[in-house]
């Protein structure tokens, strides 16, 4: 039981990352996107709803990475042993896309704006695309803890499951994004821009969801068969398609606040049938979350920092989101406009 | 290079580049909280624009530290996945609750940063203040998981592997207390210090502007008594290494023989070859003195120990040295400051003081760097002290040596970029210029 509920955190804690931290990348391959006439207001509306929270979102990623390293060992050494190379080219796309996110913040210069704003732009698409190869190299069964040649470094992930997973999730951020900049779109012709965006993303996700399928089916039938095990699945499925299918109505009828919701739950679900799928193994095909987790007393330990950290942490967030109008109405005006 | 070279290479730049933003983040936030408390209280706008000024520069240390923060969380597995395998569930615990602290800071920091005419002045000067205890809070945990890998404790071993498990006891470990202070202490001294400079560059040649007065008096009141305790919570830590790591000592003072009545070697350069430490000056009893407050203690040499398991002397010895000198230096300009102040005389008419100010505002800097070289390079040939050797820690991926010099050449960028930008903060504009513009426009 312990072991199972630190398996769930670590779960809840990569879909936020998804739901908050690869909206934000979403927002800079819609900044590598922007086109036409209102191109520039369109890159102004994402930098002002990705600049406060952007490090707050971020942190969900760490927060994973450190809690399967104390509560799972053999499974963070295995996956960072094997994956790291994409793991490297992941982090790569962390520091440019920071970095160049905090550079053209505070700097007034177009040329040097332009030119950190293609790098934020370019790591904010590669970086969820490594995210998701990642997790599809995870999900594919090579991770086995066989090193028998150093070719392995390459073949455990760079696969055409792998990488189709990676794309996947490049939908899925740009999906989020999207949709949430419906919301915070405070003029019409933008919201109009974003609304479209996140309808022509949602049949690109959908896409790449019957894509992901189809090679799973070639690949790694035991994939289809983990995601298809028990009725639950279906039901999960179902409920996932059907929350698609509604956020795509409400982005196309304009109830933009109701697409939002239905789009984050869309991308959870879909976080959640992996996970399912994945269940008992943290790593394919062969480490379960019981073999790999540390002694009950760390376990335990965790649990309780994680419940008091939660104590300063969910407040302070909410009062974060509320203040920059994230969550709950407009949030608190700017005086003398910002 | 081979591939434990790489490795070790790598986590060193990496740690070298990231220590810089770190402290940056554990002390200008307490700068900027004493500055807008200032501009609450007395409704001076030079504060104001004081505090807006200094977040704007920190808003990119922020940015890149987040962002190599983040890269070394994950080397510890890319590099060491043996040691993190290992040592995960008992030092998972500290690098949790860093998590959670670092977590605090980014969502007030966001609130500091993007808030500042969206909620109250008062509920403004909190964020701060939340910014600065959690960023101090974060070197608490992190130094102290390494404090571990100093003074291993929490567990019993049993073919070769950890049993019987006690996080806190492992976060309780003798080293932490010692290195926690030490390196809160640096972190207020180096970066007060080197903010001091800053304005003092700038008050050099406008030795009126009220701006850099009150950023210099403030810089100084943050760094100035965490130069002047810094020895004391130096002597705590040799005290505490003396007693745990007796080889790391010897390395440190170039001590190849055990004696009584050990001195004290100032400078020098070690010669494992001769045995010696030659050139330096001696103090005689100085470290038996210092190590074990007993002028005819025992201090264990080198030769005492196994040679196989001897940090590389020379480098922790010039390292020693390096760090203690910049301390030093740090403190008799802050000694002379204080003079100032207690005689009622103005720091910024004292031309010889701004110039001292200038020169030695990167020592700080080079000081901590200097001491984690000796933590890490004086631990060595181990990764976990007596445990786990470094080389056993070591990932098999073959070429590392690829990945380290992709990582220092980006590092090199970042930091070439990020000293532009701050140098068209901080100097390009005109003194009383920045006032009135950062008086009228919002952050």
């Amino acid at each position: 039981m312990l072991e199972l509920s630190c398996a769930v955190i670590i779960a809840v804690a990569l879909n936020v990352y998804l739901l908050l931290g690869g909206a934000d990348y979403g927002g800079g391959v819609w900044d590598l996107l922007a086109t036409g006439t209102r191109k520039e207001r369109q890159r102004r509306l994402i930098e002002r709803s990705i600049g406060p929270i952007w490090e707050a979102n971020h942190v969900w990623l760490i927060a994973a990475i450190v809690f399967l390293f104390t509560a799972f060992p053999p499974a963070f050494s295995r996956i960072m042993t094997f994956l790291h190379l994409p793991l490297l080219l992941m982090l790569l796309g962390i520091v440019f896309r920071g970095s160049a996110f905090a550079f053209r913040s505070y700097e007034a210069r177009v040329d040097f704006r332009r030119r950190w704003g293609t790098v934020f732009a370019a790591a904010s698409l590669l970086t969820p695309v490594l995210l998701g190869t990642v997790i599809g190299a995870i999900a594919w069964g090579r991770v086995d803890g066989e090193l028998t040649s150093a070719a392995v470094f390459l073949t455990c992930w760079l696969g055409v499951f792998p990488l189709s997973v990676g794309v996947y999730a490049l939908a899925m951020v740009a999906f989020l994004a999207a949709t949430y900049l419906t919301v915070e779109a405070e003029e019409e012709d933008l919201q109009e821009d974003f609304r479209r965006r996140a309808l022509l993303s949602a049949l690109f996700l959908g896409f790449m969801a019957a894509w992901v399928l189809g090679v799973a089916s070639f690949q790694a039938p035991e994939i289809l068969e983990d995601l298809t095990r028990t009725r639950w699945s279906w039901a999960l499925h179902a409920v996932t398609a059907a929350s698609a299918l509604g956020a795509m109505a409400a982005l196309w009828r304009r109830h933009f606040h109701l697409a939002r919701a239905l789009a984050a739950l869309q991308v959870s679900l879909i976080v959640w049938g992996w996970a399912f799928s994945q269940y008992p193994h943290l790593v394919k095909p062969d480490l379960t979350l019981y073999e790999a987790a540390a002694p009950a007393v760390t376990l335990r330990l965790l649990l309780i920092i994680l419940a008091v950290g939660s104590l300063i942490l969910a407040p302070s967030l909410y009062y974060l989101f509320r203040v920059f109008g994230k969550i709950g109405g407009p949030g608190a005006p700017a005086k003398n406009g910002t | 290079m081979d591939d434990l070279l790489a490795a070790r290479s790598q986590m060193a730049i990496s740690l070298m580049f990231h220590i810089i933003f770190a402290v940056v983040g554990i002390a200008t936030p307490f700068m900027m909280f004493i500055s807008e408390a200032l501009w609450l209280k007395t409704g001076n706008p030079i504060y104001l624009a004081l505090t807006k000024r200094w977040a704007k520069g920190t808003a990119i240390f922020f940015a890149v530290g987040a962002v190599s923060g983040t890269v070394l969380s994950f080397e510890l597995g890319l590099l060491w996945p043996q040691f993190m395998e290992w040592a995960g569930a008992i030092i998972g615990m500290p690098f949790s609750l860093e998590g959670f602290a670092f977590f605090t800071e980014a969502i007030f920091l966001g609130l500091y940063l993007y808030a500042w005419n969206r909620i109250p002045p008062l509920a403004h000067l909190f964020a701060g203040l939340m910014v600065a205890v959690s960023g101090a809070a974060s070197a608490v945990f992190v130094v102290t998981a390494n404090a571990w890998m100093n003074t291993p404790r929490g567990f019993e071993m049993s073919q070769g592997r950890p049993v019987n498990i006690d996080p806190i006891a492992a976060m309780l470990n003798p080293a932490a207390f010692p290195e926690v202070l030490h390196m809160l202490l640096a972190s207020y001294a180096a970066v007060g210090l080197a903010v001091a400079g800053i304005h003092s560059f700038v008050l050099l040649r406008h030795p009126n502007d009220r701006f850099h007065r009150a950023a210099l008096s403030i810089a100084l009141l943050v760094g100035g008594p965490a130069v002047l305790l810094q020895p004391i919570s130096g002597d705590i830590s040799a005290r505490m290494v003396a007693r745990t790591q007796p080889v790391k000592l010897a390395a440190m003072e170039g001590q190849f023989r055990t004696e009584a009545g050990a001195p004290l070697r100032i400078g020098g350069w070690p010669d494992p070859e001769k045995r010696e430490t030659r050139w330096a000056i001696e103090i005689p009893k100085g470290l038996s003195l210092l190590a074990y407050h007993d002028p005819n203690a025992v201090v264990r040499g080198l030769d005492d120990f196994d040679p196989a398991l001897h940090p590389p002397v020379k480098i922790v010895h010039v390292a020693f040295q390096v760090m203690v000198a910049c301390g030093m230096l740090m403190a008799a300009v802050v000694l002379a400051a204080g003079i100032l102040v207690i005689r009622r005389k103005g720091l910024p008419e004292n031309r010889r003081l701004l110039q001292a100010l200038v020169l030695v505002s990167p020592l700080g800097l080079v000081a901590i760097q200097a001491g984690w070289f000796v933590t890490e390079v004086g631990r060595q040939p181990w990764i976990i002290q007596g445990v786990m050797f470094t080389r056993d820690a070591v990932t098999p991926m073959p070429g590392l040596i690829v990945p380290m010099t992709v990582i220092t050449l980006i590092y090199l960028l970042l930091g070439v970029v990020v000293l532009i930008l701050l140098k068209q903060q901080v100097l390009l504009t005109t003194p009383s210029k920045a006032v009135n513009q950062e008086g009228t426009q919002d952050a």
